[in-house]
């Protein structure tokens, strides 16, 4: 038996298992169990439903692809580990100033990045992007309802997040072209002046 | 005498810090025996974990992954029959978020350990969770039949992660890998400050 047909049969039981799990009705419960599903549903969706958030993740992303290796995927794996510890001052009390407004200059700056395509040292970029990990962690890390699961609302939030960042990567794969190249920089473009909007909507 | 420093201090606080138990149990309506393998599955800090610890195996290889397999399951079933002769359940939610988030820093920085190593956490994380489950089980008048489906779940879990991380030999999909085991990290920092905040519900 082939490694490959042994990998696909490991992939097909682990679907199963999947599916079994997610199709098993939860009717019946030792105890009542409200808002399990919710919390989870609520973190996957709250990176999506703002557009601050959004464009600056997918950003990462794109910016990430330009730098190539290994900033391709020391962002993305440095990124979710400083969010959420700009959550977790967030829910420690700590406060941080400005918080919008540096979720603003996330886009702005790393919309200007990937427009200028400025390649900076692997350390600086991690450095930059770690700053606007815990503005982006401390706002939209901590805002759990009331009733809903923490651990659930966590693990939508980071999986959701996670997932932005592979879009930008997924988009900015197009520059192994070179219209695509300018199209990544057009990108970049419009993720700055969403920026700017956001900005001028923090300060006014 | 060597005094603790303040990591050392700060991880004794976190795993003595008192919160409410939030044990529960599942009813299947299959019997006991399935009700435990469903008390797994619908636990995400106890799945985070033997996932995490699964990718971890995986990304050392068939040896290590195997020594995974055995040890795990093994060690949380034992720990399991000794937590269900204590008379009081443990709440060690601080300890089980730890274990989670530092098995995600190994995958996140794929970490180079040997299989003695692997089997050696596969073994504690399994004895941790086993004594917490038996615990419960024994406060809540279950017993060794519910263990015996968390521990049969535990070890499938383990095997089909396992497996399916040891054969990646492409670089994304390792890398794959390794951002999965950042958001493992991820969640337990974000549950670490849920505890500390005194909101932890898992």
């Amino acid at each position: 038996m082939s490694e490959l047909h042994i990998r696909r049969q490991t992939l097909a039981a682990t679907a199963a298992l999947c599916a079994f799990v997610l199709l098993w009705p939860l009717a019946a419960w030792a105890h009542v169990e409200s808002g399990q599903a919710g919390g989870f549903l609520s973190g996957l969706s709250h990176p999506v439903s703002g557009l601050d958030h959004v464009v600056a993740m997918i950003a990462v992303g794109l910016w990430g692809a330009q730098l190539g290796m290994p900033a391709l995927w020391v962002l993305p794996v440095a990124f979710p580990m400083l969010m959420a510890a700009g959550g977790m001052l967030g829910l420690l009390g700590v406060p941080v100033p400005g918080v919008e407004i540096g979720i603003a200059l996330s886009a702005v700056v790393l919309g200007a990045l990937v427009l200028g395509r400025v390649r900076l040292p692997l350390a600086v970029a991690v450095v930059v992007v770690a700053c606007f990990a815990i503005f982006h962690g401390h706002a939209h890390g901590t805002e759990l309802e009331a009733g809903q699961n923490a651990m659930l609302y966590s693990i939508g939030f980071v999986i959701a997040t996670g997932l932005l960042h592979g879009v930008g990567i997924t988009i900015g794969l197009i520059q192994r072209w070179d219209l695509g190249g300018q199209v990544l920089r057009g990108a970049g473009a419009l993720v700055m002046a969403a920026g700017l909007y956001f900005l001028w909507g923090a300060t006014a | 005498m060597k005094r603790p420093g303040p990591v050392m201090s700060m991880a004794a606080g976190l795993t003595a810090m008192p919160v409410t138990a939030q044990a529960h149990l599942v009813n299947s309506g299959l019997g006991p025996f399935y009700d435990g393998a469903l008390h797994l599955l619908l636990s995400p800090g106890d799945l985070l974990g033997v996932l995490a610890l699964a990718l971890l195996a995986g990304q050392r290889g068939t040896t290590a992954a195997r020594a995974a397999v055995i040890v795990l399951p093994v060690a949380w079933l034992f720990a399991g029959l000794i937590g269900l002769s204590l008379p009081v359940a443990l709440e060690l939610t601080g300890l089980s978020i730890v274990s989670f988030t530092l098995l995600g820093v190994l995958v996140a920085a794929d970490a180079r350990l040997p299989p003695a190593v692997i089997a050696a956490l596969a073994g504690a994380y399994g004895a941790l969770h086993g004594l917490l489950n038996g615990a419960i089980l024994a406060a809540m008048g279950s017993g060794v039949t519910r263990l015996a489906g968390i521990v049969l779940t535990s070890l499938l879990l383990v095997l089909l992660a396992a497996a399916a991380v040891v054969p990646l030999r492409a670089f994304w999909a390792r890398i794959s890998v390794r951002v999965a085991g950042s958001w493992v990290v991820a969640v337990g920092i974000l549950m670490l400050g849920w505890m500390f905040r005194g909101t932890v519900s898992s």
